[in-house]
């Protein structure tokens, strides 16, 4: 088996008298796109901020990209990357600006910068509006833009928090070209999103109903286990009300 | 490049990429200054003025021309009785009378107490007093001029207002002024940049990136304590160059103590910002939380003396109240730090205060 790249072990959170997520265990393999499903306030979003250092676990343990999220969290923070919905770009910075800062605060040096910089433009095609303004490229270009920033200082583990929402089919389908290219680069890969036909791409993807896991698997292996014959079929059998079966 | 200074530079693009505010901002404190220099003033010119004189004599004569000759008065006209006064009060003509009985020649030759009566139109009640006590001074120099060496008269009452001797609105307001823009500057603008962060993700990346919180938060702010030291120098300098303020105490102690008020400033904007979800929320927050007391609690508008007991105890913990105090001292009243560490060492105890209290509510927000 390929080495692990997050490992969750009875990972809790309670927040008062209320458990948002409830000893979730699951690993993610170096290089595996692995989908993070659920229904609004099923948990994900804390699930996350627990294995980026956010948010401190009430019990359990987690492991990402070779440290302790409670005691290395310094460490974790140097070796992930987080691309959330908002693309996390500053509208009113150029986008040379924008990868400087970005590489500033992973301590890259300017000539580490500059390369990586030339290289990710050219890769995804935006040499020419190197001086525009973020907030005047459009919405496809930014998320892609995004995407390559979050991978600036080559972590080994990306976190996307639903980032293809709001983007057409057409721009989405080669967001995750993008992704399968970079997991074939050994980043492991935990994405949410709304999308279930998305979830599909996923190498392998768990299903969060109120703060614990419910299904996981490869798609076809959730799928066989509900007898369903889609994704969405199972996702609404989950997360509907008494019908969990 | 250090990641600390390419998150400043990344804060000055901000401020500098936002025209119009930063014209806002660098602007406001010089408009302020003009408007508070020119139209905002406690000093009274040109007060007009009625005598009522029922039997012209040497003495009224003389008290009428030191009035004519006044620059502070405009004598509107000499009555002879005191009739028309109500209506020349309630149409506006006149704002103050003084009125002289009818027997005053006699009554100065001889011991009789002389009855002159002062009356002034009390609206509006600043004014009204500060009328009332041009007029006494006048009628003071002019009674004993008449009165000579009056063997009734003992004591002679000479009084002086110091510091302030003519009672120039500038030398007030300024310090109320640095308060103010320092307020606006330092923490509603950091309140506000901070939560903009919040509202558009970028915090999260942020937080899950090697910074550590402090240097988010001081990479955040330590652009506003250069601009709002930028507004303290260019508010000194209007009212230096236009008003001719007085600067009699050390400029260094002044700039030191503007310098803390800024951190007090910062201070309270990153308070807000650890609760505000969004810009809007940071903002009136800063409005009312901050500006509104800066405004009526520090003694820059209202008197601090004639408030009820309950405010004047509340004033205590209005930051502006003691940088008031201080700034006063020093640009006014010359005074030196050892004159005024007592209220040194109290702002900079709601400093500290609010800067753990901050720093704790972000720290638990953030992590």
């Amino acid at each position: 088996m390929t080495p692990i790249a997050i490992e969750a072990r009875e990972l809790t959170r309670k927040f008062g008298d209320f458990t948002a997520v409830n000893a979730i265990s699951f690993q993610v393999a170096q290089g595996e796109v692995f989908g993070f499903l659920g229904a609004n306030g099923a948990g994900k979003t804390t699930a996350i901020r627990m294995l980026t250092g956010l948010l401190q676990p009430t019990a359990g343990s987690a492991t990402v990209a070779g440290h302790d999220v409670v005691h290395e969290p310094e460490q974790v923070r140097r070796r992930i990357g987080y691309m959330s919905q908002r693309f996390s770009l500053y509208d009113d910075l150029t986008v040379r600006e924008n990868i400087t800062f970005y590489g500033g605060i992973y301590g890259l040096s300017t000539r580490d910068i500059v390369e990586r910089m030339d290289a990710l433009l050219a890769r995804i095609g935006l040499e020419h509006a190197r001086n525009e303004l973020v907030g005047r490229i459009p919405l496809g270009w930014k998320q892609q833009l995004a995407f390559s920033v979050a991978l600036l200082h080559e972590p080994a583990v990306l976190f996307l928090d639903e980032p293809t929402s709001g983007v057409d089919p057409i721009t989405r389908r080669r967001f995750w070209e993008m992704m399968y290219e970079t997991a074939a680069g050994g980043t492991a890969m935990l994405v949410t999103t709304h999308y279930l036909e998305e979830a599909e791409y996923c190498d392998r993807l768990s299903i969060m109903v109120e703060g614990a896991i419910a299904a996981m698997g490869t798609p076809s292996e959730v799928r066989r286990a509900f007898g369903a014959d889609t994704l969405d079929d199972v996702f609404l059998r989950l997360t509907r009300p008494g019908a969990v079966a | 490049m250090s990641a600390f200074a390419g998150f400043v530079r990344k804060e000055v693009y901000h401020i500098l990429r936002d025209k119009q505010t930063l014209w806002i901002l660098l602007l406001m404190p010089l408009v302020q200054v003009l408007l508070f220099g020119y139209a905002v003033r406690t000093d009274v010119r040109d007060i007009r003025l009625a005598l009522v004189d029922p039997a012209p004599g040497v003495a009224s004569r003389a008290l009428t021309q030191r009035f004519a000759t006044s620059p502070r008065f405009q004598l509107i006209d000499v009555y002879r009785s005191p009739l028309p006064l109500d209506e020349a009060f309630r149409s506006g003509v006149v704002r103050q009378a003084v009125v002289l009985p009818a027997d005053l020649d006699r009554a100065l030759l001889g011991h009789a107490p002389v009855s002159v009566q002062l009356v002034s139109d009390a609206s509006d009640p600043n004014t009204g007093s500060i009328m009332q006590a041009y007029a006494t001074s006048i009628l003071r120099r002019w009674h004993d001029e008449r009165t000579g060496g009056n063997p009734g008269m003992r004591v002679a009452l000479a009084t002086r207002l110091r510091y302030n001797p003519t009672l120039e609105s500038v030398n007030v307001f300024v310090p109320g002024l640095i308060a103010f823009v320092l307020t606006i500057i330092s923490a509603m603008m950091t309140a506000i940049s901070i939560t903009r962060e919040k509202e558009t993700g970028t915090m999260e990346m942020l937080l899950v990136s090697p910074l550590r919180p402090w240097a988010i938060v001081a990479g955040k702010v330590a652009p506003y304590v250069l601009l709002g030291f930028l507004n303290v120098l260019l508010v000194l300098a209007a009212a230096r160059l236009v008003f001719q303020m007085p600067l009699r105490g050390s400029v260094v102690l002044l700039l030191a103590e503007c310098l803390l008020y800024i951190l007090t400033s910062l201070a309270l904007g990153m308070v807000i910002s650890s609760r505000a979800r969004t810009q809007r929320t940071a903002m009136i927050a800063a409005l009312a939380g901050l500006l509104m007391p800066t405004l009526m609690l520090s003694g820059f508008i209202f008197p601090i003396d004639s408030m009820p007991e309950p405010l004047r105890l509340v004033s205590n913990i209005v930051p502006a109240r003691w940088f008031l105090l201080i700034v006063r001292g020093i640009m006014v009243k010359g005074a030196g730090f050892a004159a005024l560490w007592g209220e040194t060492a109290v702002l900079a105890g709601i400093t500290l205060l609010l800067l753990a209290v901050g720093a704790r509510r972000l720290s638990v927000r953030l992590d």
